[in-house]
């Protein structure tokens, strides 16, 4: 079996399973936030009924993060529905936007180690040490996949499937087929992950694995994570969380990446702190594992890559476009909102001028943090920004979805923009005629300085 | 569930996402309040570019301003409907517009378990590539025992695929229902 149905048949009490069975499985985490939660919350009562308690307190995870940024007061008041309940039901793992008022944009705080909340779910989820090898977890977010990085089954569902665990701890689930993807030789320091699914959605299509699963693997995906080389930051966890966490893009059900000595170094030292679970259970492929598809690519020669307008698999490289003028440029979201993405874009931006605006919004307040801590020759990160012009946002999905018409970043208007997020059909970051280009963090930093698609290379020789 | 649905058709191409079907502006509304839950069905489709809504001739708005019902009961898209975000609020918007049936060549696998799970509507799928044949506002009939789609106004019937696994569920009514039908829950 592969390592997707290993797991999957733990969790369903079974020795083997077959891709295409239908199966119910044991749930390890629920996570749900601020968009799907009330209505998961209204499905759950409605079906158990208004006195119902949830089938693990201790097994639900809510972290509001999607609309927090903004003077909507439905936004709002779908907070007041996720605290009520975590109250009722004495959730355990709750990460509140504890500096709301009670209308009007939130004044972000002054320090973000002091308040509970977190951030976008895919990233605050393994910073929280909920993301362990082997386990079982779903989601009412597609990005949810991004969690396989810890060699665990993660996959998006929606309310109702969410509103089942919430009251039974089981769903069923087909078991998918596992796709394989081997990346070799030798990875260049310009080409990040982001670089590396979008020649993988390229390869096989927005639809290319619908219902299956896509492991990764090689020795390439061990090197990812180069350009934070020599910062005591795990780039190489992150890098292979935005591997995953794009899979949904190709129609996947989950990725998944077999976890070494790096991914239990980053479990420990996130589960250590005690107040979650510390026992799990890594699982790799047996010798006798089946694979519907298998693909090689070599990274060595591998160009930065965009996805043109309007879909992830309208594949280009970065030289068949460059010169493409582009009205803004944007970085942040569970695909492109981490340290590792920031430290890229800092080496672009360093002594520049952004000529196009260009927004900096951190998935979570860990790396917002981080912009503070982390230096590139005696700057923080932060620093650099300002000093390039950019527009440094708190702690949010942000714009990666448009949202409310408040929302920093958002495309309000038909421009262009040139993004390190996940998605770019029509009217993703809000207009619906806006055209947005997805790159990785170096290219769309070395296009915010050109004020047109630009090729990183030119512009890390030079630092 | 009904053995048939007859109603106008509305046209749209390949890869409709949910950010297409419900824009996540909308996604402020809580669909466990009534008046709220109201607000998707207005919403449905608001998204797709206009060249594309409404296919062949395009232009065609799925819900006319103001209004929070559709003048068109079943959806014809290409390959990969639904695809993108989780959001449940995609199904659910297009039940609400009063949609009891989409028919595609494919579909995304959240937006499929998210309708059949839900609920909200029959998702077919077809071998045919009947977005190039049917025209928006055509007048067609699915009927769902025998999986035949039928243009009305053309006289053109059609085979769709047996709906297989998902049967069961769509019978006892969602998953909920199911699971009580099979003693999963009481």
């Amino acid at each position: 079996m592969t390592i997707t149905e290993k797991i999957l048949a733990r969790a369903a009490g079974r020795d083997r399973v077959t891709p295409g069975e239908n199966i119910w499985v044991n749930v390890d985490v629920l996570m749900t936030h601020d968009v799907c939660g009330p209505g998961t919350i209204g499905i759950f009562k409605e079906q158990f009924g208004k006195d119902a308690k949830v089938w693990d307190a201790s097994k639900i995870v809510i972290i509001p993060d999607h609309y927090i940024f903004t003077a909507d007061p439905h936004a709002r008041r779908n907070i007041e529905i996720l605290r009520a309940f975590v109250k009722e039901q004495g959730i355990k793992y709750y990460y509140d936007p504890d500096f709301l008022q009670s209308e009007g944009m939130p004044s972000p705080y002054i320090d973000p180690s002091k308040t509970h909340y977190k951030g976008v779910c895919h990233i605050a989820l393994p910073e929280e040490g909920h993301t362990r090898p082997g386990e079982v977890l779903f989601g009412t977010d597609s990005h949810t996949c991004t969690a396989g990085a810890f060699g665990e089954f993660a996959t998006g569902i929606g309310n109702t499937d969410a509103g089942f665990v919430m009251g039974t701890g089981k769903l069923w689930v087909k078991v998918p087929p596992t796709m394989r993807f081997v990346f070799e030789g030798e990875l260049p320091e310009y080409i990040m992950a982001k670089d590396l699914i979008l020649a993988v959605i390229g390869e096989i299509g927005v639809d290319g694995a619908t219902y299956r699963a896509m492991e990764f693997a090689g020795p390439a995906i061990y090197q990812l994570g180069k350009i934070a080389a020599g910062y005591d930051h795990p780039a190489n966890m992150e890098e292979r969380m935005t591997l995953c966490n794009m899979v949904i893009e190709a129609g996947g059900k989950n990725g998944v990446i077999a976890p070494d000595e790096v991914t239990l170094d980053y479990v420990r030292q996130r589960t250590a702190k005690g107040h979650v679970p510390q026992e799990f259970r890594v699982v790799h492929n047996d010798p006798d594992a089946r694979f519907c598809y298998e693909k090689v690519f070599n990274v060595t020669n591998m160009e930065p890559r965009v996805a043109k307008p309007h879909s992830p698999d309208n594949k280009a490289t970065v030289r068949e476009v460059q010169g493409t003028p582009i009205d803004r440029a944007y970085l942040g979201s569970c695909t492109g909102g981490k340290i590792t993405d920031f430290i890229a874009a800092a080496k672009v931006l360093r002594g520049k001028q952004v000529r196009v605006p260009t927004f900096i919004v951190p998935a979570t307040t860990d790396i917002q943090r981080g912009l503070d801590e982390f230096k590139l020759n005696g700057q923080t990160l932060r620093q650099v920004f300002e000093q390039a012009g950019c527009i440094i946002g708190p702690p949010s999905c942000g714009a990666c979805l448009g949202g409310p018409l408040d929302t920093l970043g958002r495309l309000n208007e038909p421009l262009t923009c040139i993004s390190s997020t996940n998605r770019n059909f029509p009217g993703r970051m809000g207009h619906k005629e806006a055209r947005v280009y997805l790159a990785s963090p170096l290219t769309v930093a070395a296009s915010a300085v050109e004020g047109v698609i630009a090729d990183p290379r030119e512009h890390l020789a030079e630092g | 569930m009904k053995a048939t649905i007859r109603g106008k058709a509305y046209v749209v191409g390949d890869n409709v996402d949910t950010d297409q079907i419900i824009p996540a502006r909308y996604l402020v509304y809580n669909p466990a309040i009534p008046d709220e839950r109201k607000m998707f069905g207005r919403y449905a489709l608001s998204a797709v570019p206009t060249a594309q809504a409404g296919l062949p001739q395009g232009g065609v708005p799925f819900v006319k301003e103001n209004a929070d019902k559709s003048e068109f009961a079943v959806i014809i898209g290409g390959k990969n409907f639904g695809c993108g975000s989780s959001r449940e609020h995609a199904p659910l918007a297009l039940r609400e517009a009063g949609v009891e049936v989409v028919v595609a060549e494919f579909y995304a696998r959240i937006f499929f378990r998210n309708a059949v799970n839900g609920g909200y509507l029959i998702p077919f799928e077809t071998d045919e590539r009947l977005c190039e044949k049917i025209r928006t506002g055509d007048e067609v009939e699915v009927n769902v025992p025998a999986h035949t789609l039928k243009n009305l106004t053309t006289g053109e019937a059609f085979a769709l695929k047996p709906l297989g696994d998902i049967l069961p569920i769509i019978e006892a009514g969602d998953v909920f229902a199911y699971a009580r039908k099979s003693g999963m829950i009481p």
